[in-house]
């Protein structure tokens, strides 16, 4: 028989493919995208402060040496009202809160925090999502650690919960 | 009492299955050749039985039934009647159940109509069909029983607001029907092996599957862009996301199949590559389920998934693929290449058409797999976006279209190059006169629209030449067929690239009474109101559109909220005029009692799906006029399909 070789390449791509899947099974995905933000300076931003009398956010203010947390949050964000309570208790343990509000205006966020609590230093207001864009990030709340010198150690996409607290304080000893 | 009668038909219908794998197998033993009488009845039987256990989950869909696990999970007792019909195939269950009904009418069909085969390879036939259905009904009985019950749920949970869209509702129906299509398509090709029984009989038996199953696929395809174009509010037509990808490569497959078969029925050539097409196109959509219901790639469909029913799927895709490519290896070196053929003939630009489609289907396959593949071996996580489609596959789709634009007008078996040229001058003369006219009207358009827009022109041109000259009454229905499809496909290549040439974009913030303006028109916000839904609340702009003169026309653009599941979406605006669709969409408030709206002038946007349905269309003249025509004894003596037998320019062949 002529071609012997060649005619059981179909069978073996199939085998490989399905090799493939099996690997793809076992390792399931779980949605979750690397930041490529991750080792990176903070991007350049300036945005005006979302309370009177506290501070706006800039991204100069993050080189002063000292290791900071930045949340992307904003008042009509439902899953933010859950996350704002484990903010607190990280408060608690020392950890800087910088905050950003995206889409948002200073009755609403002055209207959340009353109801939910405020774990936040400075707060900054961004309306047009620039940071958001700048950050490369899709959606809120979204949680970044800075070290002292303004790059971003660590990026987390959705709600910080009760679990992530044990890490989220191990990578701010490390941003020291 | 409805749901256990379901249970129990579905077992039933699974154990019929097996005795028609079992009763195949052994007729094809020549001393129990009489077993075959009995197959046709057993594969009825199991259509009956199999339809009988789908109706009885659409009754519990129907009558709200929330003692059923599945209609507690995806239903909800307020919902319109027809999501609740679609939700019976909303969900995972219900839609390997409808999989597995499509599987067994069509087993049956085969028993009833099928006259032209062998009597024993249609027997392996259904039995290579039958062995395809135990794998469904087994993972629908051990893995995803569709009508466990549940105690104590008064309400059920509803089903993903996405879903809840008529267009969406038959969708997956459509896919599902195309999918089905390729495993009879499949099931021909094993038997065929089976029996060694590979030729022009066998391929005209397929054919009819293979372009319904083709007809389905191109509607569904068609179906869910328009359906993303509409919902997502992206204002894009087609994203390279996964599951799109897993519709596309069947599709791109059986276009294959669909071309080689042709060759094989009237040439009797390409032999072993048509066996070797069917099973591809079938691996092709057990692989398009496989990525969808196994979630292992990231993709805007959530599905709800679970590994174990990952690995069942994998399990039977595993079985079906690499056994029929083992029996290929087995038994293609006895069949015979088949009929020769001259480098200037219909056959080799069908080899030409294959090839290409093929690496057309590689190059998607490459992207979609390529995260797989490299998180499987190098644990690095990334994801593989339009640019990489466009610019590896757009190439050699264009090129494809230039040879769609020739291959029509060859003669089979050999023909003159000179002659070529020759029919090829009208369309080469429009295909110039659409360059002069771009350049003359607008000129900067950048060259892959351009290069698109005048291969749509070459294409609609040249696809309408074999009509010329002929007397259009005596034309057969499958070169009308043929016609249709391939203008189809320049007209939906003419509005793709229409829309990546010349659609204009505004992302605008506006206060109530504020006007902006988008290509020719201008759009005034007069308001926003609250209107609620059946079973959501929708925030409602009121925008006007007015375009020169005219009346000013009232777009509503939503925001909806769904309360069960908790969920926001949005309902783009879109008004279409005759050259073109208005799109606008509803975005957050901003500040200042501003609200973001984003708007588009998309010229022509809507070929794309005109293109799509004359494709669909096209191919449904052609399986008319396969199917009016098939009385044997006439059959021998007619020209081959969509061979124009007096050539475009008029001599016999």
């Amino acid at each position: 028989m002529k071609r012997p070789v060649l005619i059981w390449l179909p069978a073996l791509f199939g085998l490989l493919l399905c090799g493939l899947f099996y690997a793809g099974l076992r390792n399931p995905d779980d949605h979750i995208i690397p930041s490529t933000l991750v080792g990176k300076p903070l991007p350049e931003f300036d945005t005006p402060a979302a309370l009177p009398g506290r501070g706006g956010v800039a991204s100069a203010d993050f080189t002063d040496g000292k290791p900071r947390l930045l949340n992307v949050f904003a008042s009509w964000c439902v899953p933010c009202v859950q996350e704002v309570g484990v903010l607190a208790r990280l408060r608690e343990r020392g950890v800087d809160i910088t905050g950003i509000a995206i889409h948002d205006s200073t009755t609403e966020v002055a209207d959340f925090l009353a109801r939910n609590g405020d774990p936040y230093g400075a707060i900054g207001l961004d309306n047009e999502g620039r940071t958001q864009v700048a950050f490369g990030s899709t959606g809120v709340p979204e949680t970044f650690v800075i070290d002292g010198t303004g790059r971003i150690l660590y990026q987390h996409i959705g709600v910080v919960t009760d679990a992530d607290i044990p890490k989220l304080l191990d990578l701010m000893r490390e941003g020291r | 009492m409805i749901a256990e009668t379901g249970l129990c038909a579905l077992w039933l219908a699974a154990s019929l299955a097996l005795a028609q794998l079992v009763l195949g197998l052994l007729s094809l033993v020549p001393e129990r050749a009489t077993y075959r009488v009995m197959i046709p009845r057993v594969a009825i039987a199991q259509a009956l039985l199999a339809s009988l256990a789908f109706a009885c989950l659409l009754a519990v869909f129907v009558t709200s039934d929330m003692s059923v696990l599945l209609v507690a999970a995806n239903s909800h007792s307020a919902k319109p009647m027809i999501y609740k019909i679609a939700g019976t195939w909303g969900n995972h269950e219900g839609s390997m159940l409808l999989w597995v009904t499509i599987l067994a009418l069509a087993g049956a069909s085969i028993a009833l109509f099928e006259r032209r085969l062998r009597e024993d390879t249609r027997a392996a036939t259904l039995a290579a069909q039958a062995a395809i259905a135990i794998g469904f009904y087994a993972f629908l009985l051990i893995a995803s029983n569709p009508f466990a019950r549940i105690a104590g749920v008064s309400d059920g949970q509803g089903l993903n607001p996405l879903l809840q869209d008529p267009g969406l509702a038959f969708h997956p129906p459509t896919l599902y029907a195309g999918y089905v299509g390729m495993s009879a398509a499949f099931s021909f090709a094993v038997g065929a092996l089976l029996t060694r029984d590979v030729g022009p009989a066998f391929a005209r038996a397929m054919r009819p599957w293979i372009l319904g199953a083709w007809i389905f696929l191109t509607i569904g395809i068609t179906a869910g862009s328009y359906w993303a174009y509409y919902t997502l509010g992206w204002g894009g037509w087609w994203f390279w996301d996964p599951v799109e990808n897993a519709s596309l490569m069947p599709w791109l497959a059986a276009t294959a199949l669909l071309h080689s078969v042709t060759v094989l029925a009237n040439r009797d050539a390409l032999r072993a590559w048509t066996i070797m097409l069917s099973v591809l196109a079938f691996s092709m959509s057990m692989v398009g389920t496989f990525l969808v219901r196994s979630g292992i790639l990231t993709s805007v469909h959530s599905f709800a998934v679970d590994p174990e029913r990952g690995i069942f799927i994998l399990a039977l895709l595993a079985i079906y693929i690499v056994g029929a490519l083992t029996l290929f290896g087995l038994r293609i070196g006895s069949v015979s290449e088949g009929k020769r053929f001259d480098i200037a003939s219909r056959e080799a630009a069908l080899v030409a058409n294959n090839l290409l489609l093929c690496i057309v289907l590689v190059v998607v396959m490459a992207g979609t797999l390529y995260p797989l593949f490299l998180e499987a071996l190098a644990g690095t996580k990334i994801s593989v976006g339009a640019p990489y489609f466009n610019t590896v596959a757009g190439p050699v789709a264009i090129i494809l279209l230039v040879l769609l634009a020739a291959g029509p007008l060859l003669r089979w078996r050999r023909d003159d190059p000179r002659q070529l040229l020759d029919r090829l001058a009208m369309p080469v003369l429009v295909a110039a006169a659409t360059v002069l006219a771009l350049v003359l009207l607008g000129g900067d358009i950048g060259a892959l629209p351009m290069l698109g827009l005048v291969t749509a022109a070459l294409v609609i041109a040249a696809s309408l030449a074999p009509l010329w000259k002929r007397n259009l009454r005596r034309t057969p229905l499958f070169t009308w067929g043929m016609v249709v499809a391939h203008v189809g496909c320049g007209v939906s290549l003419a509005g793709m690239a229409s829309d990546s040439a010349f659609t204009q974009e505004n992302l605008v913030a506006m206060a109530p009474g504020e006007t902006r303006d988008i290509g020719p028109f201008r759009v005034t916000l007069e308001g926003l109101r609250e209107v609620p839904g059946p079973n959501y609340v929708a925030l409602e702009a009121v925008l006007s559109s007015r375009r020169g003169d005219e009346a000013p026309e009232e777009m509503l653009p939503q925001l909806r909220q769904f309360s069960d599941p908790p969920m926001q979406t949005t309902q783009a605006a879109i008004k279409t005029y005759w050259n073109g669709q208005l799109y606008l969409v509803l975005g957050d408030q901003s500040e200042g009692g501003r609200w973001v709206v984003r708007m588009w002038w998309k010229p022509f946007v809507t070929l794309i799906w005109l293109g799509g349905a004359m494709i669909a269309f096209g191919g449904g003249l052609s399986l008319l006029g396969r199917v009016r025509r098939k009385q044997p004894a006439r059959a021998a003596h007619l020209p081959p399909l969509a061979a124009p037998a007096p050539g475009p320019v008029g001599q016999p062949a």
